[in-house]
């Protein structure tokens, strides 16, 4: 989703990193995030927006392919936009990750039992049943969801879509809450 | 601008809140209350509302003749004042003049607000005459923008609008008003509207980084500190000095930074980078800590990363922590702003001396000297860096100076010795040829007792040229300092050192600069020998109007020492003894 990043550093071990932000729910604000990702060069893996429990505002999580020095420069240019009210990066953090997926898989009668049990054994669920066809329905963590479309594809894949990843930390804390402090002029860095 | 970004403490004007008053009133309301004095800005369509409401106000218009103007000298004001500068344009073209303006603002850290008109609300989105999406346009060239729709939240988001560009890291802040909500009617709140409410751009380093900055400080036999503009914006120059005199550890600045440390202090270095001073260079790669105080580790202060003081450790003090780590990976960040760093960092650091280092350094320095232009005859040819040097001399080095982009702005930087802050206006970040004359025009207006000369080349100065005329319009009084080599000289030299001396558009004819000014009521004078310069710079600070000089000086000069794009930083191209060139 961008190019290769333009910065000069010697880029440590790119892994999956995981952010959250919370925005002001306003026009314009997912453009000015996705904009400040397309000019930075940093790669986007997957990019999810929601509502949240409080009004006006929203959460993006976003995951990108990146080293740590890297991801603290995302966190550090997130901060930077106005409408940008607190960013968590989950990475390294105790959270629990998520995407769904639907994957249209072709499925016809004699395979069909085959199909539906490889399913069950993945906890994922048939939600639509046609006489060609069935779509499967499926939550988990990147490696599952990877996993499953792997063992249906000899069956052969119609069509396909996964949602990005939904990131929360474990525990009684709230990602909004991250930045406590009132004070008018400072934060800790 | 620094770390306190002043609360608003102007009295509400007595009219306010008793009844409702338009968005346009609004707009001029807001800008009372921020204390502006002066706006640049040109009519149309989509502003209407707000200019025919503005004669009820005290503030100065000036009527530029292309909006890219306004925008250069709502930020000469600022640079010269530290306080946020104001333009204001129509939609459309209106507001696309404006972009290289802002885009010179958001990379020097330029605090500046832009007002532009924009058409009805029930229009937006139908390509309706002269709309265009200038809040989208400017997005990434921004600190932050608004589009406002109703009048009721004017107010609002110019009070924003100026907390941001003025807050942190200043920058350029847009607002686009449609005319429906200029027209529209709101109750304007007597009570001043709070601050975005999570936006807190200050952070502040831990004491824990401080304490090991402290101790690399106290253990470093060749250190180095960087001034770059962070110390300028932030008011810490004489903080630079107590700590730069209790540790003994020598200043180079960066082109913005220049003025942020004396140049006539013993401890001064001068200039780093593409066309720094070699001793510095070569200081920089010999060194064993750099401090790096306000300033982003720009490709053209660095050269080659990979060969770029690789035997020092790096301490990182800077507002912006996107910044840090960015080009240049540090030892020790400390997010923040740079006069609250040093007051932490200042009493926590050892007294001492590096007799063996500064003598190190006095050497390199003694060698480069014997090379520099200054020492060489030259031969009857009027040479750029001695134009700047006896400017310097002639000014006492008291001048508030504004250059161009090109050869002339890096002469300037090497010879015209900056001592005190906010005495150099330069667009460093962008580039943008034809700054100048507008940053200088805008300065006056916050330096209206200060000598200011405009140091520009025959390519930028006639970028934005028409300026002349509002100069003469407003009775803005400049001496402007055109230097004519009759090329677009810093591509040319590129052309002489990387691409086999093909002059490929670069050549460059001119007007006649002293008719030109004539032509604009102004004073016009030519120099072509060096003698000639203390009477033409004596006539033209006489002078009670604006007067340019123009200097006809050697045309293929260039400008050393220099580092090549992406080299190492010991790699300079030096200046060839004259007389060799002379033969």
């Amino acid at each position: 989703m961008g190019h290769e990043s333009a910065f000069s550093i010697p880029a440590g071990r790119k892994i999956a990193q995981t952010l959250i932000a919370y925005v002001e729910d306003q026009p314009g604000t997912l453009n000015r995030i996705v904009s400040l990702f397309r000019r930075r060069g940093f790669n986007i893996e997957s990019l999810t927006v929601g509502r949240t429990e409080r009004e006006g505002v929203s959460r993006i999580t976003v995951v990108v392919r990146a080293d740590d020095d890297t991801a603290h420069r995302l966190e550090a240019n997130l901060y930077k936009l106005v409408n940008v009210l607190s960013v968590e990066d989950v990475t390294h953090t105790p959270s629990v990750t998520r995407e769904m997926a639907f994957v249209k898989v072709r499925a016809a009668p004699d395979r069909r039992a085959e199909l539906l049990q490889l399913v069950q054994t993945f906890r994922a669920r048939v939600v639509d049943l046609g006489p060609e066809s069935v779509i499967v329905e499926t939550t988990g963590t990147q490696e599952k969801l990877d996993g499953l479309i792997e063992i249906l594809r000899p069956f052969g894949i119609i069509e396909l879509v996964r949602t990005g990843a939904v990131a929360m930390l474990r525990g009684p804390g709230n990602g909004a809450q991250v930045e406590a402090s009132e004070s008018d002029d400072g934060v800790a860095a | 601008m620094s770390s306190q970004p002043a609360a608003v403490q102007h009295p509400p004007s007595p009219q306010a809140d008793t009844a409702q008053k338009t968005g346009a009133q609004i707009v001029w309301e807001v800008l009372v209350r921020e204390g502006v004095e002066v706006v640049f800005g040109y009519p149309g369509g989509a502003i209407m509302p707000a200019y025919d409401a503005m004669p009820a106000y005290p503030i100065q218009h000036v009527l530029v003749r292309h909006e890219q103007g306004a925008a250069h000298m709502a930020d000469g004001y600022a640079r010269a004042s530290g306080k946020v500068g104001v333009a204001i344009a129509t939609s459309g073209p209106g507001a696309t003049n404006l972009v290289t303006g802002i885009a010179t603002a958001m990379m020097d850290s330029s605090p500046i607000v832009c007002i532009t008109g924009q058409v009805p609300s029930s229009a937006l989105g139908s390509d309706a005459f002269q709309e265009t999406d200038i809040t989208g346009i400017t997005l990434p060239i921004t600190k932050h923008n608004y589009l406002v729709t109703r009048a009721e939240d004017v107010a609002p988001a110019l009070h924003e609008a100026f907390f941001i560009a003025r807050s942190g890291r200043p920058g350029p802040v847009l607002v686009d008003i449609t005319k429906d909500a200029q027209q529209g009617l709101a109750r304007l709140d007597a009570r001043l509207p709070s601050r975005p409410a999570k936006y807190r751009p200050v952070p502040r380093p831990t004491s824990e980084a401080i304490a090991r900055a402290a101790l690399l400080i106290d253990a470093a036999e060749r250190p180095l500190i960087f001034a770059g503009q962070g110390v300028i914006a932030s008011g810490a120059s004489a903080l630079v000095r107590e700590f730069a005199e209790k540790t003994g550890v020598p200043v180079t600045s960066t082109l913005l930074g220049l003025g942020g440390f004396p140049a006539s202090h013993p401890l001064s270095l001068g200039m780093m980078g593409m066309h720094g001073e070699a001793w510095v260079n070569a200081s920089i790669q010999e060194s064993d800590l750099l401090i790096a105080l306000g300033m982003r580790f720009d490709d053209r202060v660095t050269g080659k990363l990979a060969t770029y003081a690789v035997h020092a450790k790096k301490i990182h003090a800077e507002i912006d922590p996107s910044e840090i780590n960015k080009n240049v990976r540090v030892d020790v960040a400390l997010p923040g702003d740079v006069r609250r760093t040093l007051e932490a960092l200042v009493p926590a650091v050892q007294p001492r001396t590096r007799k063996a280092w500064l003598e190190r350094i006095g050497a390199l320095r003694g060698e480069a000297g014997r090379r520099d232009v200054q020492s060489m005859p030259s031969g009857g040819k009027l040479l750029a860096p001695h134009v700047l040097h006896d400017l310097w001399r002639l000014t006492e080095g008291k001048a508030l100076v504004v250059t161009d982009v090109g050869q002339h702005q890096m002469w300037e930087a090497q010879y015209y010795k900056h001592d005190r802050p906010r005495s150099l206006i330069t667009s460093g970040g962008l580039g943008t040829m034809g700054f100048a004359l507008p940053a200088a025009m805008g300065a006056r207006f916050a330096r209206p007792n200060d000598e200011i000369w405009v140091v520009a080349g025959d390519g930028g100065f006639q970028m934005t040229a028409c300026e002349l005329t509002t100069c003469a319009q407003e009775g803005i009084k400049l001496n402007i300092a055109i230097i004519n080599n009759g090329y677009l000289g810093m591509v040319r030299q590129w052309q002489e050192f990387f691409y086999n001396r093909r002059y490929v558009a670069t050549p460059l004819r001119s007007p006649d600069f002293v008719m030109l000014a004539q032509a604009h009521g102004l004073t016009g004078l030519r120099v072509t020998r060096r003698e000639e310069i203390p009477d033409a710079v004596a006539r033209a600070r006489a002078e009670p109007g604006s007067v340019v000089v123009e200097f006809r000086v050697e045309q293929e000069d260039s400008v050393y020492p220099m580092v090549p794009a992406n080299t190492d930083l010991r790699d300079m191209i030096r200046r060839p003894a004259f007389a060799e060139e002379d033969d």
